[in-house]
């Protein structure tokens, strides 16, 4: 699996070029958030805002009402938690064009509790308005941009950030609200997103070597939720349909699936893992996977649950399957 | 003194005190309102759209239209900015924050000709836009501030925006000094100083009251005046009914300062039976048949002896 470094610091570059509409706004993060050579290239569009998110939400308001498209770079949990009031009636309830490119979702980061975003896509869902989108690997990281930029409103976006896999094609980018089809399948139907899909490659590679049919869906657009494709392999799957996301089981991918299974009367069960409904704490995102049941084998015991039988897969099976660890510099860093 | 400077005096003196006028009787004829906040405001909202404000004429109809949608994609929606007419590069802006001023801002339309008295008629019914609070819908808003001190930090973006446009416009914003207790106002301020944001001009209305009470009673502000220049405005205290004064401020060259004329206003202004009510300004409620009474007396006195 090819893996990718910093792809966002001259993507974001590059395709700002012919933009002159695109503004930056940061709050003290422009290198933890990769816009520091932003900054470097395009000075004059540059507005660092200090650690005053608040009113960082205002400004782009403004800057949005003027016909300019201001993408705020800082962590998530500055956008949707410190400043939610201005975001919502500043931002959201005016429909305007600012785009928040919310960095370090879920448990990406050992920054801890204050660092990690795990209930943000519950809080954005609620916002009317509100666009959201979570990127899987580089090749989202990228293509996110184009249908960021194409939005009618504010848009909120899960960025990763420095080291990652390219899992996707470049030449196959992100589309709005469709799932991507990571394989097809009758018995189990897997809806993954950010960093989960990754883990769940693994898995579901292990579980068609043992003979389970898993249809499996990278999930990117969070909301709007009405991807046809989504009722289409819930409705195809025998035996059940699991979540499984990088961020808490309330209000995010999870629900969303439960509230498609609702609405459309689709009588199956659904399995929903995450972070169940707890914060959590500093260490490294491997460590975090493992501890609070997000990583591949915690897929296959979910699968064992839905099917009623033991698969005898055992943690080595997939650590065949791992790609290689994040270089050391990309683990320590915690800002 | 120049004749067309005593005309513009005169004209808004005369405004002002319709702006009295009409907002009393509506709220005696509603059992009670936001009476101080009338009181208060009435020369700031006068020299706003008398003299302070390069407006273009209102391009809203004269009768507000009915509520018809919140702002959502690919829908189309009305902006209360019309009242204050096209948005030109050369023209101001006005960005008001203390939506539940929005009796008086109406008011002040209608004393300003860019709304007919009939407007005041929709105040606070259901399915019009002439809300009790506004919103971005409401004549006279450019945007949603009933959420206070939201505001500046929104006319701060605007006027970065005007700015990289070579906009020659100035971006007039009128607060209340309530607001100046939110961390958020103080965040605006510093990045108004740092942006040199000179074309930002700011009217507070300094009434030392509240919704819990006197300010003072509720958490002190200490000097405005002070705080504010330290944090890098130009912030110059007056008297809030010496609009001569508003106009010495708004035309003085602050260097790249963004300018605050604190308007140290009486909420009983014009009305001094509202004494009675202290230490409870912020709305009128009549305890009594007796008292509501006492207040018709004040208001028939007004209208037969104005100010």
């Amino acid at each position: 699996m090819n893996l990718v470094s910093r792809p966002h610091v001259q993507n974001f570059i590059d395709w700002c070029k012919d933009k002159p509409e695109v503004l930056v706004l940061t709050a003290d993060l422009s290198n933890s958030c990769e816009v520091g050579k932003w900054r470097e290239t395009y000075p004059e569009r540059f507005f660092p805002m200090g650690m005053a998110e608040q009113n960082m939400m205002g400004m782009a308001a403004g800057l949005a009402r003027e016909g300019f498209t201001p993408f705020i770079h800082t962590f998530a949990v500055f956008i949707y938690r410190r400043p939610y009031d201005q975001l919502a009636m500043s931002i959201a309830y005016p429909n305007l064009k600012v785009r928040m490119m919310a960095f370090l979702p879920g448990i990406v980061t050992p920054g801890g509790v204050t660092h990690q975003a795990i209930e943000d896509v519950a809080i954005m869902r609620a916002t009317p308005n509100m666009t959201i989108f979570d990127t899987g690997d580089a090749t989202e990281v990228e293509s996110v941009l184009d249908i960021a930029q194409a939005v009618d409103g504010p848009v909120y976006v899960r960025l990763l950030r420095g080291d990652m896999p390219r899992l996707f094609p470049k030449d196959e980018p992100m589309q709005f609200n469709k799932a991507r089809v990571l394989s097809t399948g009758d018995d189990i139907t897997v809806l993954t997103s950010s960093i989960i899909t990754e883990e769940a490659l693994r898995a579901v590679n292990v579980l068609k070597s043992k003979g389970v049919s898993v249809n499996h869906l990278h999930i990117s657009t969070l909301k709007p939720f009405t991807d046809p494709l989504v009722v289409e392999a819930i409705n195809r799957a025998k035996y059940g349909v699991i979540t499984m996301e990088n961020h808490s089981i309330v209000g995010g991918l999870g629900s969303a699936v439960a509230e498609v299974i609702a609405d459309n009367a689709i009588h199956r069960p659904l399995l929903r893992l995450g972070l169940k409904d707890t914060y959590a704490h500093g260490a490294s995102k491997n460590f975090l996977m493992e501890e609070y049941e997000l990583d591949a084998i915690a897929l296959v015991r979910g699968v064992e649950k839905l099917l009623k039988r033991n698969l005898s897969i055992e943690k080595s099976d997939l650590e065949q399957a791992r790609i290689d660890d994040m270089n050391a510099s990309s683990k320590v860093e915690a800002l | 003194m120049a004749k067309q400077e005593l005309n513009w005096l005169e004209d808004a003196k005369s405004v002002a005190a319709k702006i009295r006028l009409r907002g009393f009787d509506y709220v005696m004829q509603n059992n009670g309102g936001y009476l101080s906040q009338i009181c208060s405001s009435a020369e700031i909202f006068a020299y706003l759209y008398c003299k302070g404000m390069n407006l273009g004429p209102s391009i809203a109809p004269m009768v507000p239209d009915p509520f018809d949608c919140v702002p959502s994609q690919g829908k189309p929606y009305y902006s209360g900015s019309d009242y204050n007419g096209e948005k030109l590069p050369h023209l101001d802006r006005f960005i008001f924050s203390p939506a539940h001023y929005a009796l008086v801002l109406y008011v002040a339309l209608i004393e300003a000709k860019r709304m007919a008295p009939e407007g005041l008629n929709d105040f606070n019914k259901d399915g019009s836009t002439v809300e009790l609070i506004s919103a971005e819908h409401s004549p006279g808003a450019e945007i949603t501030s009933g959420s206070l001190a939201q505001a500046l930090s929104v006319a701060g973006g605007i006027a970065i925006g005007r700015r990289i446009k070579q906009e020659t416009g100035n971006t007039w914003v009128m607060m209340s000094d309530g607001e100046f207790q939110e961390g958020q106002t103080w965040e605006a301020v510093q990045t108004l100083a740092h942006y040199k944001l000179d074309s930002i001009k700011v009217i507070v209305d300094v009434n030392g009251q509240q919704c819990d009470g006197p300010i003072e009673s509720v958490m002190s502000l200490r000097s405005l005046q002070n705080k504010l220049n330290a944090f890098g405005a130009h912030a110059e205290e007056v008297d809030g009914h010496d609009m001569e004064a508003f106009d010495r401020l708004a035309n003085m060259d602050t260097q790249g300062k963004p300018l605050f004329i604190l308007a140290i206003t009486d909420p009983t202004r014009g009305v001094s039976l509202l004494n009675t009510k202290r230490p409870t300004l912020h709305y009128l409620r009549f305890s009594s048949e007796n008292e509501k009474f006492s207040f018709q007396q004040a208001y028939d006195k007004m209208l037969k002896e104005p100010q």
